[in-house]
């Protein structure tokens, strides 16, 4: 629990290794206390030592009403809870390395617009002219889909903000708006054309929820979650470099280009396929990287493992409240997450530690 | 030893470097000299891999440097940027670990320490880079080039050092140190290719200067053949300032080497 020390100091010699690997033990350990809570808590209460049968295979202390709500309703949420935000916050810090700018963040810079556009499209026109791409993709259509409309806005946002290797918050802010103005028209276009059931489809993922868990959903993201999740140890020493500019990690041996490309597919796939899933969800991937570079220092070696541990585990955290706090009503996520997110991204923002205003380029 | 050949790259239609050779010798320390938009800067990307020349060719050790790849080449030369600035509160120690890591050191914060000492920053190492003022922004990114390649001459093969304005924001003691840390890399068979402006230093250390005016060699040789009230005059037209002493009243300070 190292990691709610905030905000750790370097170690005397400066080096961090040890105190990475401390946090990620610490992360670890609160993911797994965020599952517990998560399959637990809800109008009908499962206590710690009937899940602990459970998990252990001693099913038979349940009773069969406990059973089905863990199977049917509760494993799947916790499981795509995980995956959703594990994938949330490593897009997050993949991108901030990659813009060199610690404000950048799938949602801020309307990148999730642009896989939601995406979805929305796919809902709307599969029906339609879309039909035989829907038909031959089954299942996997709509994270496809907004794989690709993610990786389009990443791609342009790329083009348009970055000048000569370098990313500037104002030019980022600016791009991010215009490209979410011009999202949000197109969204507006489909609406239009959308029939009722459509449109409750639609409505689902402007205000991002976990509660469509099924198996079918996690089985459709897990691919993407794992490809970002498995090339973490091959992207972070060249984010690392990156962050002192293009030229200097070339310098350091860094395929540039090459590792731009990895990372920008790579945002787009996991911002992509959570969004495809569970709507737009907010925060996530601004608000777990930043605290982490607090309790472990900003190189991604640690920082994007730690970011798959601690989005999973907030998510978790944030889901648990949803369903709980207004019961039998449910929040939507993405509130909980905006209401926790959004002061901890103005006191970083105005805050003395991390990277404030006066150190953005 | 790095060969330049007919070096030109042009720019929106104005040659920023013009058919340059360039030798880089082992053992030898060579500082490029000229004034301000010569092209040392775009020179010096294209002898360390970073920009394509339209024309000509660069080769280190006889391999030409377009099928090296990237890697390899960050095991036998290390760059020095001008000013960098960081948005990420690394350490210094951090920072040089990089260096050392595309060294492919064993340990390479172990690696990094000492390069942080042979750039005098010993006690340094977990201040944030963000923190620290310019001139040891500077001396941390080259303890990072240290790093990245600690021995002059590795299986037999020297290693190279560029050094693009590495005095630009440092104080007197800690240039003449950067550059006798620099000396020593070329005197123990290193390569070293620095980019100066202050004469008097490039006159101090170098053992080869290369002048450069309007992307076009205008002369290449040994200090007293290069810095000559001719060159002078005509690269940065100031005539007669060679050797000439200011006023009696004027207290002036040259800066030069400790160890001579």
């Amino acid at each position: 629990m190292r990691a709610l020390s905030l905000p750790l100091r370097p170690a005397a010699d400066g080096d961090r290794t040890q105190q990475g690997v401390l946090v990620l033990f610490g992360l670890a350990a609160l993911l797994v206390i965020a599952c517990l809570i998560s399959l637990g808590v809800g109008p009908t209460g499962v206590g710690l030592a009937d899940l602990w049968a459970y998990l252990t295979g001693n099913a038979d202390r349940l009773t069969t009403q406990e059973r089905v709500i863990l199977e049917a309703v509760r494993l799947p949420r916790t499981a795509l809870g995980l995956l959703v935000g594990a994938g949330l916050a490593v897009s997050g810090a993949m991108m901030q390395g990659l813009f060199r700018n610690p404000l950048a963040d799938p949602g801020i810079v309307g990148v999730t617009a642009g896989a939601g556009l995406a979805a929305v499209a796919a809902i709307v026109l599969g029906n339609g002219i879309l039909a035989p791409i829907a038909l031959l993709l089954g299942n996997q259509f709509l994270p496809l889909m907004a794989f690709f409309g993610g990786l389009i806005n990443t791609w342009a946002l790329y083009l348009i903000a970055t000048r000569d290797g370098r990313t500037s918050t104002t030019a980022l802010i600016l791009c991010g708006i215009a490209i979410g103005a011009l999202t949000a028209a197109l969204m507006g276009l489909l609406i239009v054309m959308a029939d009722d059931r459509q449109l409750r489809d639609i409505t689902f993922w402007s205000l991002g929820s976990l509660g469509g868990a099924t198996y079918g959903r996690i089985v459709s993201i897990l691919p993407f979650i794992a490809v970002v999740l498995v090339i973490i140890p091959f992207v972070a020493r060249g984010l690392d470099a990156l962050i002192l500019g293009d030229a200097a990690a070339f310098h350091m041996g860094i395929p540039v280009q090459r590792l731009k490309k990895i990372v920008i597919i790579a945002v787009a796939a996991a911002c992509g396929s959570t969004v495809a899933v569970a709507g737009s969800i907010g925060f996530v991937g601004i608000v777990v990287p930043h605290l982490l570079r607090l309790a472990m220092g900003p190189s991604h070696r640690f920082l994007l493992p730690g970011s798959a541990l601690g989005g999973g585990a907030l998510l978790l955290i944030a889901d648990s409240v949803a369903r709980t706090v207004a019961a039998p009503a449910e929040l939507p996520i993405g509130v909980i997450t905006a209401l926790f997110g959004a002061p901890v991204f103005l006191f970083l923002l105005l805050g003395k530690n991390g990277a404030s205003m006066r150190d953005l380029p | 030893m790095i060969i330049a050949e007919n070096i030109t790259i042009t720019r929106s239609g104005r040659n920023l470097v013009k058919s340059v050779d360039i030798e880089l010798r082992p053992g030898c320390f060579t500082v490029v000299i000229g004034p301000n938009g010569a092209g040392k800067s775009t020179l010096m990307k294209v002898l360390s891999g970073e920009m394509r020349p339209d024309e000509g060719t660069v080769s280190y050790h006889g391999k030409n440097l377009d099928l090296c790849r990237p890697e390899d080449l960050a095991k036998c030369r290390a760059v020095l940027p001008q000013a960098t600035q960081l948005a990420f509160p690394f350490t210094a120690l951090e920072i040089t670990r990089m260096g050392a890591v595309a060294h492919g050191a064993l340990d390479p914060s172990d690696q990094a320490r000492k390069a942080l000492k042979r750039a005098g920053l010993h006690g340094f190492e977990r201040r944030p880079y963000p923190s620290l003022s310019g001139g040891e922004q500077q001396r941390v990114q080259f303890a990072r080039a240290l790093a990245q390649v600690p021995k002059p001459v590795s299986d037999g093969v020297p290693n190279a050092l560029f050094l693009d304005e590495p005095t630009a924001s440092l104080d007197l003691g800690h240039q003449i140190s950067v550059l006798e840390t620099a000396r020593d890399f070329a005197s123990a068979g290193g390569i070293v290719l620095a980019i100066l402006h202050d004469l008097n230093l490039a006159a101090e250390f170098a053992d080869h200067l290369v002048v450069l005016h309007n992307g076009k060699v205008v002369k290449s040789g040994v200090c007293a053949d290069a810095i000559t009230d001719d060159v002078i005059a005509k690269v940065y037209g100031i005539g007669g300032a060679v050797g000439r002493l200011p006023a009696v009243h004027m207290p002036y300070v040259l800066p030069q080497s400790r160890h001579r």
